[in-house]
């Protein structure tokens, strides 16, 4: 970033004094109660899957795989967007807002055909997410490998 | 009362993500890649499990259980298999989510089309 | 000294130009806000019954072009050049509608401030002698803008309170030599100003010094003052920027506040979930072909400088850190 000349610095306290602050306190509020909300649907389908007999720990995978769904699902008939305006973070941040980051993209760029329009653009929010993933779980893996001899 | 400390959990932790997002200017992806590297990091530091035991699925289905589950992955297949482990650990133990959302992203995308504003 | 030039950066046309005629065409959002009444086609839907987005804009671009030439009574072929530009990657759409108009075809880019910037070059090549009649005209769509500037539409993101809402819309005005009103009497050239703002979603703020500028410096080489215009209207600094340039003009001494006003605030409600007002090339565009000319035609006013703002940015150097240039061009429009 190139350095504010003086008159620039004092351009931005102005913008500063100016600009209209998000509603900090509701938007917290909305992304507690909606994330809070999504992991309670979450935590029943887990539920559900552990009374079919699947062990606390193996219940973890389908239950992804579900609320993937849903989230993908929610995304196709332009309600996730909706709840995403009202909650911010409290539906980006669960896993359906994963499938929300994969869905919305590949979906707008149907028309620019099915392998760079859909198939590349859908990784436009989640291929980042699984980069810095798989290597931070690589790297501690590592880390936990060297320790372990 | 596994649904009343999901809530409160998750929430919490969507609630972490706002202020991130609304204090800085963060985007929603870089909030996304931070949350899944904490995640991988809290996980490597043994402190994400003993949250995942009080929150369940508040812990898990924010984007940081996504880090954990790669990285307990991880070394599960270490303490399995060694070194080879380190390569496979993450990927077997996400496989679900994953292939869950590139394949219905897919199919989701082929079926509907976004709405005009 | 060139004979019609005055001051560093202003034109005084000898014979003023004349808005033969306008046509407005607007999405469905546009056509609930205030200024409903006074567009010529209000579109059910989006899409325009096209394919895409894409193809949506430059029909509502032809069209509208058609129409303002059809209002104006000119024969389709004594319109001597077409002067477009929009928001898309290599302005598109207004190379398209060219294609298919036929019509001798100048590409020009301003992003917002793109109305205003072809009504100066266009009203230039009447009074210059070198055409009887043209059409100026730009295009914007929310959902063409979106995808390229920023998110998906279906990702569920939340805008802050200083994001706009790129206007869905198209504007053509017909230029002419015949003496008719409104006229168009100077039109003051914009420098590219960058007051060090990076924030792409409060273009506002990064605009309004660049309107300011324009508009200080059109006072200054005309020696005109506010009192000379019953309306100063900006392009779409909406209700951030509207703010700080009303405060960065009292701080040179200029009070505007009676007659200042933003096409960006005017053409939406505030209630229509639009933060802080209306961008978008079409913004200015069908405010002035619809609203202003309009009530020019009225009488309600009869002196107007336009001020249509543009942000020079791409996605591409915001995501390299840099900070965004603005322009910002004054067309004064009046009876005679």
């Amino acid at each position: 970033m190139q350095k504010l000349t003086k008159e620039q610095q004092d351009y931005q306290n102005l913008v500063n004094l100016k600009k209209p602050k998000p509603p900090y306190i509701k938007n917290i509020f909305m992304a507690f109660l909606v994330g809070g909300l999504i992991c309670v649907i979450g935590q029943g389908i887990m539920n559900f899957f552990v009374s079919r007999g699947f062990s606390i720990k193996e219940a973890g995978a389908p239950t992804s795989a579900t609320m993937v769904f849903l989230g993908a699902f929610l995304t196709g008939l332009g309600i996730y967007d909706k709840i995403g305006k009202k909650a911010g973070a409290g539906s980006i941040i669960p896993i359906t807002g994963f499938a929300n980051s994969i869905v919305s993209p590949a979906m707008e760029f149907k028309r620019e055909g099915y392998v760079f329009g859909v198939a590349s653009k859908m990784f436009v929010v989640a291929g980042p997410v699984l980069v810095y993933g798989m290597t931070s779980a690589f790297i501690i893996g590592l880390i936990y490998y060297l320790f372990k001899l | 009362m596994d649904y009343v400390m999901a809530f409160i959990v998750g929430g919490a932790i969507c609630a972490i993500g706002q202020v991130l997002m609304d204090a800085t200017k963060l985007s929603p992806a870089h909030v996304l890649v931070l949350f899944v590297t904490l995640g991988a990091v809290l996980s490597g530091l043994g402190l994400y499990e003993p949250l995942v035991e009080i929150g369940k699925a508040g812990a898990t289905i924010p984007l940081t259980g996504f880090g954990h589950t790669l990285v307990r992955g991880v070394i599960e297949d270490v303490d399995k298999r060694g070194f080879l482990g380190i390569f496979t650990g993450g990927l077997t133990s996400a496989a679900a989510g994953i292939t869950a959302a590139v394949v219905f992203g897919y199919l989701m995308s082929l079926l509907f089309n976004p709405k005009s504003k | 000294m060139a004979a019609k030039k005055m001051g560093l950066q202003t034109v005084k046309f000898q014979n003023p130009p004349s808005i033969l005629a306008t046509a407005s065409i607007v999405g469905p959002k546009e056509g609930q806000g205030p200024l409903k009444d006074y567009f010529d086609i209000i579109l059910n839907d989006n899409m325009y019954q096209e394919k895409s987005w894409e193809k949506s804009e430059r029909k509502m671009l032809k069209e509208a072009v058609e129409m303002a030439i059809k209002n104006s009574k000119v024969p389709y072929s004594n319109i001597e050049y077409f002067i477009a530009g929009d928001l898309l990657n290599q302005i598109i759409s207004a190379g398209f509608a060219a294609r298919e108009l036929g019509l001798p075809f100048y590409g020009i880019y301003g992003a917002c401030s793109t109305i205003s910037e072809g009504m100066s070059l266009g009203a230039k090549i009447i009074d210059g002698g070198f055409a009887d009649n043209l059409v100026v005209a730009t295009s914007s769509h929310y959902c063409t803008a979106e995808r390229q500037y920023r998110y998906p539409l279906e990702l569920g993101n939340q805008r802050p309170p200083s994001a706009q809402w790129t206007v869905t819309g198209a504007g053509a005005v017909v230029i002419s030599s015949k003496p008719k009103n409104p006229r168009i009497t100077y039109a003051t050239t914009g420098k590219v100003i960058d007051m060090g703002q990076t924030n792409s979603n409060d273009m506002g703020s990064a605009m309004a010094p660049a309107a300011v500028d324009v508009i200080l410096q059109h006072f200054n080489d005309t020696k005109r003052t506010p009192d000379d215009y019953d309306l100063i209207i900006t392009g779409d600094l909406a209700s951030v920027g509207k703010d700080i340039a009303e405060e960065l003009m009292k701080w040179k001494g200029f009070d505007v506040t009676n007659k200042y006003s933003d096409c960006g605030l005017m053409i939406f409600h505030p209630e229509q979930d639009v933060h802080s007002g209306g961008s978008g090339c079409a913004c200015a565009a069908v405010v002035t072909c619809g609203y202003l000319y309009k009530e020019m035609i009225n009488g309600k006013y009869n002196s107007v400088l336009l001020v249509a703002t543009g942000a020079l940015l791409s996605t591409t150097s915001i995501q390299q850190g840099e900070t965004i240039p603005c322009i910002a061009h004054a067309v004064a429009i009046e009876n005679l």
